[in-house]
């Protein structure tokens, strides 16, 4: 267990070192300068702002320089936020973002595994194929399109919640985090019907019931246990997923989140930002992959006793 | 049922899946619709009323007119040309990349294999979506590159799905006697190994499409997808959220088409699935 998590430690390090690399020389090669976009700036301006950011220097003292520099997490100055350093705008959008991916996971994880294994149990019954169906919605109506309708049913038309913001009225997280939720409910529904069906057939659970236990215990103690490890593994590439959701659920109701800070230094061109972020989502979900990956094989006896 | 091939037995299996057919009859339907629209569509994608203004579905204007004053059904019909264009194609960028290299690697084995399927381990942690706006802002927006950058994040799952497929063939007498003959490496893969395989490649293709359209219209709600004046159903749909709060039809009409697609894509997919490999149609 722990030679795997070094292993897979070891494993990430060069991994990130990679996507620093690579995504620092691409954004070398944008065309334009991040000083030459909207408004003309005189020649005598523009050489004092390519010294004041190193940007007369060669590409690779340019390099080795940000590399030191992230080395001791500072992610650079903003192009576009004269003033403001690239790890204190991640700092502030993060515990949003954080927090808006917990509700919708909460609310995915409670939604999900509750109607799943009902729809399980009741195989064939109308208790399966209502939640089934729903989930089935869940999955084919896009985030993108579902914030815009409950914000049209909810704030609009019945005017009973908020339509935007985070924090500011009573309310205002509920709709964004049923959107982010929702989608992810639907897959854990099915994955935990999925699991939960396999492991129902199996001799163990039918020694649980033959020695007696009620239908409650063989459920939730020896049921689930191995029918939840897919939802589980699904946790890891979720979070990668929840992120591109709080891109669109951040600019649909205009939270101020890490997702809607990426989104708008793509629009304006802030190329340390993109790049300090973009380096760090990669670092968070190499992490989240690996603490996921790490609770399958801790959840299934098999993997656990062979390592 | 005897002296039936795979595929007649497939296409058997399917035809009694009614929510598959359902979902196949919707996409041939789409597809026709799509490559017709010049001809079918009541007026020009880009034709502007503008007396008219945005107004509800009417007689003139089934689906009623956008703020600019221009028909709705028409730019769903040619909005479905893009976003099927985008389905299709970064699917068949995926579908080559992943078929080609899911071969060599569970093919060719040992340390090659164990090489390529590592790089495959290590892109599947990335966070690829933002990899595909960061190409989208530094190359700006064309449509080639949208295909290209799906595409180039679709494959993984394919060449691990490939891969193991190939590594059931290889020790097979058919191969093993190919070899024997001094059939060439590229020959056995066309000849020998791809037809056996293209079962689950059909079905993995078929539940790819669906994803990359939500990707494609997720890029273009963000506006960095596909760019005006053309439109896909995801602009469609973000022009729809701008003025959703007067007209509302704007936002409905294209989100219900959009919703209907993904809905026969998964169904057909799952349907496709069911009939190829009838061992896992009770999950």
């Amino acid at each position: 267990m722990l030679a795997i998590f070094f292993k897979r430690i070891l494993l990430a390090i060069p991994v990130l070192f990679a996507v620093a690399t690579i995504t620092f020389f691409l954004i070398k090669i944008a065309p334009g300068g991040p000083f030459d976009a909207d408004r003309a700036v005189s020649p005598q301006v523009l050489k004092n702002l390519n010294e004041a950011y190193n940007l007369n220097a060669s590409n690779w003292e340019q390099y080795v320089d940000y590399m030191s520099g992230l080395l001791r997490g500072d992610l650079g100055p903003s192009f576009r936020f004269p003033g403001r350093s690239v790890s204190e705008m991640i700092a502030t959008g993060l515990p949003v973002t954080f927090e808006l991916a917990f509700y919708a996971i909460l609310i995915a994880l409670v939604m999900g595994v509750f109607s799943g294994v009902i729809a399980a149990l009741k195989r064939n019954t109308f208790l399966d194929f209502i939640p089934m169906s729903i989930a089935m919605i869940g999955i084919c109506v896009p985030t993108f399109l579902m914030g815009p309708l409950l914000v049209l049913i909810f704030g609009i038309n019945l005017e009973v919640l908020p339509v935007s913001g985070w924090g500011q009225l009573p309310g205002d997280k509920i709709l964004p985090s049923l959107t982010l939720g929702f989608a992810y409910a639907a897959y854990i529904a099915r994955l935990s019907r999925g699991g939960m069906l396999e492991v129902l057939n199996q001799d163990f659970i039918r020694t649980a019931r033959a020695k007696g236990l009620t239908e409650r215990m063989v459920v939730i103690k020896h049921a689930m246990q191995g029918g939840l490890i897919p939802v589980v593994s699904f946790l890891g590439p979720a979070i990668a997923g929840l992120l591109a959701g709080s891109f669109v659920v951040e600019t649909i109701f205009q939270i101020p989140g890490l997702g809607r800070f990426y989104v708008e230094a793509a629009f304006n061109r802030d190329y340390t930002m993109i790049l300090g972020t973009t380096i760090f989502f990669s670092a968070m979900i190499v992490f989240f992959n690996l603490m996921s990956d790490l609770a399958s094989l801790w959840l299934n006896p098999r993997s656990r006793d062979a390592s | 049922m005897n002296n039936n091939s795979l595929w007649s037995d497939a296409f058997y299996r399917l035809r009694r899946n009614k929510a598959a057919m359902f979902g196949g009859f919707i996409l041939i339907l789409l597809i026709v619709v799509a490559i017709l629209a010049p001809w079918i569509s009541p007026y020009s994608y880009s034709y502007q009323d503008l007396n008219l203004g945005a107004s509800p579905p009417s007689y003139e204007h089934l689906l009623g007119t956008d703020v600019l004053g221009r028909d709705l059904l028409s730019r769903i019909l040619y909005g479905a040309r893009i976003s099927l264009l985008v389905g299709f194609v970064a699917t068949a960028v995926a579908l080559v990349i992943g078929v080609s290299w899911g071969i060599v690697a569970g093919y060719v084995g040992g340390r090659v294999d164990s090489i390529m399927m590592r790089i495959v381990d290590v892109l599947y942690g990335l966070p690829f979506i933002i990899f595909i706006i960061l190409l989208m802002v530094i190359f700006g927006r064309n449509l080639w590159l949208l295909f290209g950058a799906i595409g180039a994040v679709e494959w993984l799952t394919m060449a691990r799905i490939v891969r193991g497929q190939v590594i059931g063939l290889k020790n097979q007498e058919f191969v093993l006697a190919a070899k024997a003959m001094g059939v060439s490496n590229f020959s056995m893969f066309r000849r020998h190994l791809l037809p056996n395989i293209l079962g689950p490649i059909a079905v993995y293709a078929t539940l790819t499409i669906p994803q990359v359209m939500l990707l494609e219209g997720f890029l273009s709600f963000l506006g960095l997808g596909i760019q005006p004046p053309m439109s896909s159903w995801g602009t469609l749909i973000k022009d729809g959220v701008e003025s959703m709060e007067e007209y509302s039809w704007l936002l409905i009409y294209p989100g219900i088409t959009f919703t209907i697609t993904l809905f026969a894509l998964n169904f057909f997919g799952d349907g496709l699935r069911d009939a190829l490999d009838p061992k896992t149609s009770d999950n």
